[in-house]
């Protein structure tokens, strides 16, 4: 039967949720989480029979398109095989331009919910970025196929993509966290945010390699954490080893610092949640 | 068992409205918060409000319109927190039931009483055992497999009210439902309700139907502008209620005859 459970709600401006407190509401709702889980992957995946087939068709439709426009028309030196090169890198950016997105249209969808049944706010990021590392994972089954069909060698160092999968989805729910929260105020930060991944997209090297960056803008790219994070999943692949210590460093620092202080702003934020949604 | 389910002490809740009517853009609100043209004003929607439900009592809450029942049913749920005062509830809270939200329209029928379980902690192998039950009480037939965008309001609450009723939740809260549906699906909520009631559970009724209230409720409040104006045994507060109602519709219809 039902365990028994008290809730005790006393002035808002005495007592504040405590991190650990929302944690601990977070493990109780964890039927929840994989049901939100399921619930993602279900409506992007049933409702359409090609919905599955499409995340894979994507990569390479968007192969074909860049070998040509790449290796036809402009040539980076010593980039062999583009498709590869590119691939590697370009679906974690899709991962992460994606999931920042859906976080931010989530928690405003999931306003009705809110305001029926109490639940942790911080579900709906954590969730949307659980959903999107499973479409990754799957994602990177096409690229697979790629490397065969073009016979790129697939080294045991691709055992690490989990792991880079792993910090990568760490850093990317804790910019959930900031723009979601920042969201629910603000209409327009979705709009500006989908222009800034543009930007952002051009401030990593995905398409070209970090080699043609002029000096004096190098240090753009370089202190992107992007730059690093993404190299975690080409490397393996692309290079075939793994990546260098100072690039998983860099990485997992970026990663907890994103996440502490996009944390901090969401749950210092989501007090007034209500109102706003 | 504790005797009190539901204990309000001097519970407020202050909304913060900003005066330029709501800044959702960031630009705007960067340039009012350089320009120094932001302000706040608050608004009371409770005010001071006092009561205890004992366990496995009914309680019904009446009021006009904008008088604070779903704003006080928010923080018997634990969405909202008072901004003064305490608000302590005991027991397994169910989702509240309202027309409208809560679920996933392009989800199946099926599929919302999995999701609705897990809201409320229920497992998946939990939520199998009982789906049987859900769909035979919200008498869905075959649209249970049909996405949910698909349904009339009668069919969305009542799958609402047959799922939050068979989870087995110890309070129950109801936002103005029980009016939804035809005369036999409501008389069977009601038997529902009652059963419900003789197994302890705590309900919260916000309804402006005053017999449904007089119908399964055991005592009653009457919320004014976010204050209590009566509370005590469902005949004195509805029958206040009525005069008050009646005295009010006097006024405007003297209003009306002096214009």
């Amino acid at each position: 039967m039902i365990e028994s459970s008290s809730t005790v709600l006393v002035n808002a401006a005495e007592h504040r949720v405590g991190t650990l407190e929302e944690l601990r509401d977070l493990a109780r709702h964890s039927h929840l989480l994989a049901s939100l889980v399921k619930r993602d992957l279900t409506v992007r995946y049933k409702r359409s029979v090609i919905g599955f087939f499409w995340t894979m068709l994507n990569p390479l439709l968007l192969m074909i398109i860049l070998t040509v426009v790449f290796s036809a028309l402009f040539r980076f030196e010593g980039i062999e095989p583009y498709a590869v090169y590119f691939l590697s890198e370009y679906l974690v950016f899709g991962f992460f331009s994606q999931t920042t997105v859906t976080s931010m249209t989530s928690l405003s969808w999931n306003g009705g919910l809110m305001k029926k049944v109490r639940v942790p706010k911080s579900i709906f990021a954590i969730s949307t970025t659980i959903s999107g590392l499973v479409n990754l994972c799957l994602a990177y089954i096409p690229l697979f196929v790629i490397m065969m069909v073009l016979d790129a060698p697939i080294r045991p160092a691709v055992f690490f993509l989990p792991v880079a999968f792993l910090i990568i989805g760490v850093f990317t729910l804790g910019v959930s966290f900031f723009l979601s929260a920042l969201a629910v105020y603000f209409e327009d930060v979705s709009h500006m945010y989908q222009v800034a991944t543009i930007g952002l997209m051009y401030m990593t090297p995905i398409i070209y390699p970090i080699s043609i960056i002029p000096y004096k803008y190098l240090w753009l790219v370089r202190g992107n954490p992007l730059t690093h994070l993404f190299k975690l999943a080409r490397d393996p692949i692309y290079l075939g080893q793994l990546p260098a210590g100072h690039v998983i460093q860099a990485s997992v620092i970026s990663a907890v610092v994103a996440l502490v202080l996009g944390w901090l702003v969401f749950h210092r934020l989501s007090r007034n949640f209500y109102h706003h949604l | 068992m504790n005797a009190t389910s539901i204990e309000f002490r001097n519970v407020s809740l202050d909304f913060k409205l900003s005066n330029e009517g709501g800044i959702t853009s960031f630009k705007e609100w960067v340039i009012r918060r350089v320009t120094r043209k932001l302000s706040y004003r608050t608004m009371r929607a409770l005010d001071n409000i006092t009561f205890d439900i004992p366990s496995g009592a009914t309680l019904g809450v009446i009021g006009h319109n904008g008088a604070g029942k779903s704003t006080m049913l928010r923080i018997a749920a634990g969405i909202l927190r008072p901004s003064e005062g305490v608000a302590t509830m005991r027991g397994e809270i169910a989702p509240i039931i309202e027309l409208g939200t809560g679920f996933e329209f392009e989800l199946s029928g099926r599929e919302n009483i999995f999701f609705n379980g897990a809201l409320l902690g229920r497992s998946w192998g939990d939520m199998s055992e009982r789906v049987n039950e859900i769909i035979d009480f919200s008498e869905l037939g075959e649209f249970i497999d049909h996405p949910i965008r698909t349904y009339s309001t009668g069919m969305i609450v009542r799958l609402a009210f047959a799922i939050a009723t068979t989870v087995d939740p110890s309070i129950l809260l109801l936002d103005e439902v029980l009016s939804v549906g035809d005369q036999r699906f409501q008389a069977k909520c009601n038997r529902r309700m009652r059963d419900f009631q003789d197994r302890g559970v705590t309900t919260v009724l916000v309804s402006h139907s005053l017999s449904a209230i007089e119908k399964i409720c055991s005592s009653c409040l009457w919320l004014d502008h976010g204050k209590v104006k009566a509370s005590g045994s469902v005949d004195d507060v509805t029958s206040e209620y009525r005069a008050w109602v009646e005295s009010q519709n006097g006024n405007q219809a003297m209003i009306m005859a002096r214009s």
